[in-house]
């Protein structure tokens, strides 16, 4: 075999008390993509910060076509050919992507703006994808920032490329392009590490795979010769149930129904144009949508925190043995709980909007019970409990009941958030993005937790961003692009494809016109597809 | 010629305020929020004055006096301003408290020398007439004598040209230079600039440092040319605070800093050229200051990207956070 072009030994880091990496190995050659598999916490990104200069490593190191290489600072990777795209872009959001380019190279005169805009179109245009050099950073979208960022290594002739996590954020056909174009860069002899915790794309792209489990390496697997569940097997140390069960419930009854509903945001642009839907008690809705296309919006409309512009939001409840539709719409979520409305919002801010971080769990729990006793005084002994109850229940690990939130880890953070909400008995809870951050066994437990109030007859609005785990745990899934709804369908019948299609902005009218001239690839159970029209879910359909 | 003449002096009065606007707005470019502009003035104000007096006494009042005087003025500045950066760059520290605490520094530093050095003067300090000629109008000939241009180009003292020789190069410095466009990074986004392989300890010190300077060199020009090289306690007296807000009027740009600096060198100096019958002159004192107060109402409101503070203005960075 050649010689590796990139051999990383025996790094070691170490932050306060947890220990990141402990001596793990790592070889990359020419003309490879490798991919690096791992849980959350498992240490990939930490392995690749050491890598791209931004940790320096307690021990180790690093050698570069077999010399040994200091790496103390990214200009010292970056000298060495080291590029690394990070899942937060280093960009500058007010220059333009030229700008941003001249940026990362050492010379210092005067700016030739034109040259370097030319260069970019160029190199552009040799890669297959498009882009505006004048562009300001600020006005792209997702995936051209990120083009702009794999144009940024290119252009200062990076040799190994590193990825965290690119396909977070794209639709199913923006990681198609995107793997073309690393694949184009991989024939041109480049290496590339790609980061990811997606089982698919490491065996469709990978070369060989590198899997961490809690800072440790664990194997170096040939792709061609492993199969999903081998690798499954690796990342979480046992055989695990990665099917999540969607159970069937008997007898849904009707709980939320939202009709044209429109909401501006602060520049007084439609964030959300005319939504109608419904969710019913005992059924889990799924939203599906890139990043931004009015997820939170929507949320924060149901549960009173955004204006409304248009449109009803009306809860059914029952008073006095009497159905009532009540309109939310311009009620605050403090009048909305003096009706006695119950609705429970899991944001995806945990700690900024959900918890209040520097409090300890008791705190946490009676920001929502304070105003249950009337008097001056807080009572501090039925949160207690409360919390108590939560620990146990939801095997919570804390050191106590009166350490601050914040030092918990993302997935105990997050059970604490849930589970409070869950302790209100809400008749509508709404969660947005509740793994974000979260390892497997963490998402697997809140998965479980949504099952369960599923089954108490809860409605559940769940907005994810895994569409895998959209399309296995939702009865229905709402399509958002751009703030309109594009449709909402059986996530048995329809494919992952026909799904990314729609996040894009094509309406599930085109997707089923589509299939019927013969897109086999867009339906997964073709036995139950029907003719055009449908499988489009009647009651809430947008007028379009 | 009254609106000319009203313009020429609005002119020499915005001139300390555009020195310390642009030493402000290149701190700030560098993600740094200075706001010991006013202790940093003071520091420049005796510093300068304490350089002439000394030169005159150990070399020759004058020129070299002057030139002595402004050298002093911007390390007094930097000084200044590097006790700021080795603090909040460094070792971290709160920005604003900084800021805040330097300004008191700077202020109690200048009072401080000043009535020591009045002591060792007998009674006040004050400069030889050659050195206050050399902070006086330019001698350049015929231009001044040239109608309406003379009075309105050519007739101020080397400072007001120095500022504004350094609002040109700054903007073009921001707009031309590849360092110019590194440092607007380091202000935006230091994670960013960090991945690009640019220094970004090594900008944001310099910048702070350089614009601390400039902040001292205002301060110059309140004790030498405004107080005509006499010892007043009171020189700066809030200039510093003004030209943190012009910052904000100016949007962070040195070419609209030099319009922002007229119009509230302007405001300072209405009471001579415009008396409203019923008008106390305190309620003219009050202008600079209620315009400030109506500017940031209105700049608040939600603007253009570009237009808006650095990003990471007031936030400290630390590579290794997570």
């Amino acid at each position: 075999m050649a010689k590796p072009r990139l051999r990383m030994e025996e790094i070691s880091k170490r932050f306060a008390d947890v220990q990141a990496l402990s001596a793990v190995d790592l070889d990359l050659y020419d003309s490879e993509i490798l991919a690096l598999l791992g849980e959350n916490g498992s240490g990939k990104s930490s392995l690749m910060n050491v890598l791209s200069g931004l940790y320096s490593p307690d021990s180790g190191k690093i050698f570069i076509d077999e010399k040994e290489v200091e790496i103390q600072k990214p200009a010292d990777a970056y000298a060495l050919k080291i590029a690394m795209i990070h899942q937060h872009f280093k960009l500058v959001e007010t220059l333009t992507a030229a700008e941003n380019i001249i940026l990362s190279d050492p010379e210092n005169g005067l700016l030739n703006r034109r040259e370097v805009e030319k260069r970019i179109a160029d190199m552009a245009k040799f890669y297959g994808f498009d882009i505006d050099p004048k562009a300001k950073v600020y006005k792209m979208s997702i995936s051209e920032r990120q083009r702009l960022e794999i144009i940024k290594a290119l252009y200062r002739g990076a040799e190994i490329l590193v990825l965290d996590e690119p396909t977070a954020v794209l639709t199913p056909q923006e990681s198609q392009r995107l793997f073309a174009i690393l694949r184009k860069m991989r024939e041109q002899g480049k290496s590339i590490i790609i980061i990811t915790h997606k089982l698919d794309e490491v065996l469709s792209l990978s070369d060989r795979v590198l899997i961490l489990r809690k800072g440790e390496r664990v194997g170096c697997l040939e792709t061609a010769k492993t199969n999903p569940r081998e690798l499954g097997e690796a990342l979480v140390g046992r055989r695990l149930d990665l099917e999540i069960k969607r159970p069937e419930i008997a007898n849904k009854s009707d709980c939320l129904f939202v009709n044209k509903l429109t909401c501006l945001d602060e520049l007084g642009r439609e964030v959300l144009k005319k939504i109608s839907f419904d969710v019913q008690k005992g059924e889990i809705l799924g939203i599906a949508g890139i990043a931004k296309s009015g997820q939170k919006e929507l949320c924060e409309a149901i549960s009173g925190l955004h204006p409304v512009a248009g449109g009803s939001i009306l809860l059914r409840q029952v008073r006095d043995g009497i159905e009532v539709d009540e309109n939310l719409v311009g009620l605050s979520p403090r009048e909305i709980i003096d009706r006695g409305i119950s609705l429970a919002f899991v944001p995806e801010d945990r700690l900024g909007m959900g918890l209040a971080p520097s409090l300890d769990l008791i705190d946490n729990v009676s920001l929502k019970t304070y105003e249950n006793k009337r008097g001056f005084l807080v009572d501090r002994e039925e949160p207690k409990k409360i919390a108590a109850g939560l620990v146990e229940e939801l095997d919570i690990a804390t050191p106590s009941l009166e350490t601050p939130i914040k030092s918990l880890s993302g997935g105990n953070v997050q059970k604490v958030l849930v589970g409070r909400e869950i302790h209100s008995a809400p008749e509508l809870l709404i969660v947005a993005y509740p793994v974000r951050g979260l390892d497997i066994n963490s998402s697997l437990t809140i998965y479980k937790m949504l099952n369960q109030q599923k089954e108490k007859q809860v409605a559940i609005i769940f907005i994810g961003e895994d569409l895998d785990v959209l399309m296995s745990l939702s009865d229905r899934l709402m399509i958002l692009a751009n703030g309109q709804n594009m449709g909402i369908v059986d996530p048995r019948i329809y494919s992952k494809e026909a799904i990314g299609l729609m996040m894009t902005g094509k309406t599930l009218a085109e997707v089923d016109q589509l299939i019927a001239d013969d897109a086999p690839e867009l339906i997964e159970a073709k036995a139950s597809f029907k003719h055009t029209g449908e499988n489009i879910y009647a009651g809430g359909q947008d007028e379009q | 010629m009254a609106l000319i003449n009203f313009i020429n002096a609005a002119i020499l009065a915005g001139t300390p305020l555009l020195l310390a606007t642009l030493g402000e707005i290149l701190t700030e470019k560098s993600g740094q929020l200075n706001l010991g502009v006013e202790g940093m003035m003071y520091m420049g104000a005796i510093a300068s004055l304490a350089a002439a007096w000394y030169s005159e006494q150990y070399l020759a009042p004058g020129a070299i006096a002057a030139v002595i005087a402004t050298v002093f003025a911007f390390l007094a500045g930097a000084l200044g301003a590097l006790i700021y950066a080795f603090l909040t760059i460094t070792l971290r520290a709160n920005q604003n408290v900084t800021g805040l605490t330097l300004s008191i520094f700077g202020t109690g530093f200048a009072k401080f020398f000043g009535e020591i050095l009045s002591k060792k003067a007998g009674g006040y300090i004050t400069c030889a007439e050659p050195t206050k000629a050399a902070f006086a109008k330019l001698d350049l000939g015929g231009l001044s004598e040239l109608p309406v241009l003379g009075k309105l180009i050519f007739s101020y003292n080397f400072l007001v040209y120095l500022a504004f020789s350094a609002a040109l190069l700054l903007a073009l410095f921001f707009r031309k230079t590849r360092v110019g466009l590194k440092l607007r990074a380091v202000g935006e986004d230091p994670a960013a600039a960090d991945a690009s392989a640019i220094a970004v300890i090594r900008y944001k010190y310099l910048a702070t440092v350089i614009g601390g300077g400039l902040c001292g060199l205002g301060g110059m020009y309140m004790s030498m040319v405004n107080q005509k090289g006499i010892w007043v306690p009171e020189c700066v007296s809030g200039y510093g605070w003004l030209a943190v807000a012009l910052v904000i009027f100016a949007t962070w740009s040195p070419l609209r800093a030099i319009y922002c600096a007229i119009i509230f060198g302007a405001l300072t100096i209405l009471s001579l050229y415009l008396q409203i019958p019923g008008l106390d002159l305190q309620l003219y004192g009050m202008l600079p200051y209620l315009v400030t107060i109506f500017v940031l109402i209105f700049t608040s409101i939600k603007q253009k990207r570009e237009f808006m503070m650095p990003k990471s203005c007031g936030v400290n960075y630390f590579r290794e956070e997570r």
